[in-house]
């Protein structure tokens, strides 16, 4: 570069930086510097070096405890932690949660074809007509009643147009008609933990806290919590699209709720039990989360 | 010539900004690891595809396959420490007035554009600046916008019933999650480009990030300095 280039060069950023004066936006934001006392370059260095040292070793030992301590935690410590969460993430959740909030529903127009996904305990042969619900821990008694699908029809139809998320990702808009399980256990009284008469409708702590299902070969079970079950959109269903549900979507009756994800809707119910103990759940075993409500 | 130590960076922005790269790794890598089990999202154009998130190599490659509810366990853990870090950081910079450094005004766009020139050597001069250009100006204070969407659209497909109103206020369950991928994809892109700027800046800007303090002259340079100092050869 000849010398004449560079003065014009000099003189065009020199121009260039005049112009900007004023339009700074650290100097519009007032924005402050915050300098030192001026040393010498060798007071500077050394000053520098120190403090360098300090923070990377610092900062190192912060990020070898991290990823050490977290590699070499104990699978089960972990475990326990991320299931520890996962109850703590449910009592946050249940805190915030409110009955009287509703899933949005959907026109006739927005339902999609059915999907089947998964036929874990509703694979092998089965005769529909001989099918049974069995109901354990109703107030006043200590057998299980057994009940028909007449029973459960009997029961005010109640029809929903929801959307069932799969806790793989995916959704689908889906039209049910069934019972409200509130229907059922307004009929068909659960225990309360005190042996005091149940008040469904209003007196849920009174009531014990959880509800087992199951389906008639135990190949498939889930735990409910009482607010989540008594929601006024968690079907008993026993159609599915404007027809009798099939086979493999869960007859003769199934659980249809919008308040939990895809694992927590039994098909095939064989047995329903009110129960005051925590229920075993089945991909819950599998490290998933018991709740899994929405 | 006279130096001085110039602080740049608060300890607590420091800490804060160094915790929030495992968080945000561990929110990305157990995303994935979710992501997996319904993996939809390409890039179309006129109902072309042009690249499929993610591709099966990819997936054996990092072995994410079947580990869905390991993913679910990190991402509903994390997702705390990571929403917490990211409120302190925001509450942070309100309360000590560090926002002056980071957040844009109008003007700023058009600075920034001047960067993205000097930067691709079109332009010879940086227009003038405080802690950060405009370009980080703007590139930051979306980062955190992006941060605070991962977190609402999270919310919204996390409790889809109990926050029905925010899921519908973005447009349902299915672009609530289209939009979570989305932001996700944002946060990649905008790593690697700060790894690249990190890089071109220099040890000394990386190692104030970590010391809090880079070495400055102490003058302002009065005449026009001579060509070897302004190309900026520091030992």
């Amino acid at each position: 570069m000849k010398k004449e280039e560079v003065l014009l060069e000099k003189v065009r950023e020199f121009n260039d930086t005049e112009s900007d004066e004023g339009e700074n936006t650290a100097t519009i934001l007032n924005e402050k510097k915050e300098v030192g006392p001026p040393v010498d370059a060798a007071t500077a260095k050394r000053e520098m070096l120190a403090r360098s040292r300090r923070s990377f070793l610092v900062g190192g030992a912060a990020a070898l405890v991290g990823v050490f301590g977290w590699r070499w935690m104990p699978a089960e410590t972990k475990y326990n932690l991320l299931r520890r969460t996962f109850e703590f993430n449910e009592k946050v959740s249940q805190f915030f949660y409110r009955p009287s909030r509703l899933a949005p529903e959907f026109p006739p127009g927005r339902i999609l074809p059915r999907r089947v996904n998964g036929m874990i305990g509703i694979d092998k042969e089965f005769d529909q007509s001989a099918w049974t619900l069995g109901v354990g821990g109703l107030y006043g008694r200590t057998d299980d009643l057994v009940l028909t699908l007449d029973d459960i029809k009997a029961l005010p139809r109640t029809e929903m147009i929801t959307e069932l998320k799969c806790i793989e990702g995916w959704s689908i808009i889906v039209q049910w008609a069934g019972v409200r399980f509130s229907d059922f256990a307004a009929k068909y009284l659960p225990n309360t933990i005190d042996g005091s008469r149940p008040d469904v409708a209003g007196y849920l702590e009174k009531l014990v806290p959880y509800v087992s299902l199951s389906t008639p070969d135990n190949g498939y079970f889930v735990g409910w919590d009482m607010p989540s079950i008594l929601h006024p959109q968690t079907l008993l269903a026993y159609e599915m699209n404007g027809a009798p549900l099939l086979p493999e979507h869960g007859a003769p009756l199934r659980l249809a709720s919008p308040t939990k994800y895809g694992i927590k809707l039994l098909k095939r119910i064989g047995r329903i039990e009110f129960t005051a103990e925590r229920p075993r759940d089945y991909w819950a075993e599998s490290g998933y989360d018991w709740y899994s409500g929405h | 010539m006279k130096k001085q130590l110039e602080r740049k960076h608060s300890l607590a922005i420091r800490w804060l900004h160094w915790v929030n790269f495992p968080l945000l790794t561990m929110m990305i890598w157990s995303g994935m690891l979710i992501y997996w089990a319904n993996a939809v999202y390409s890039i179309r154009i006129f109902g072309t595809e042009f690249f499929h998130f993610s591709p099966p190599w990819f997936y054996e490659f990092l072995g994410i396959p079947y580990r869905l509810a390991e993913g679910l366990q990190l991402h509903f853990f994390f997702m705390w420490l990571f929403a917490v870090n990211g409120l302190i950081y925001v509450v942070y910079l309100a309360a000590s007035g560090e926002w002056r450094a980071i957040l844009p005004v109008p003007g700023s766009f058009g600075r920034a554009v001047r960067v993205a020139l000097y930067d691709a050597k079109i332009v010879k001069t940086l227009p003038p600046q405080g802690k950060y250009n405009d370009a980080q100006r703007i590139a930051y204070t979306l980062v955190i916008l992006m941060g605070a969407g991962s977190v609402i659209t999270g919310l919204a497909i996390y409790k889809p019933l109990q926050l029905a109103w925010l899921t519908s206020l973005l447009g349902g369950y299915e672009w609530a999650r289209w939009e979570h991928f989305w932001l996700t994809i944002l946060f990649v892109l905008f790593f690697v480009v700060h790894i690249i700027q990190v890089a071109m800046a220099g040890w000394a800007n990386f190692r104030s990030m970590v010391t809090g303090y880079d070495v400055v002259d102490a003058e302002p340079d009065a005449t026009v300095p001579d060509l070897p100092e302004s190309e900026g050869v520091r030992v």
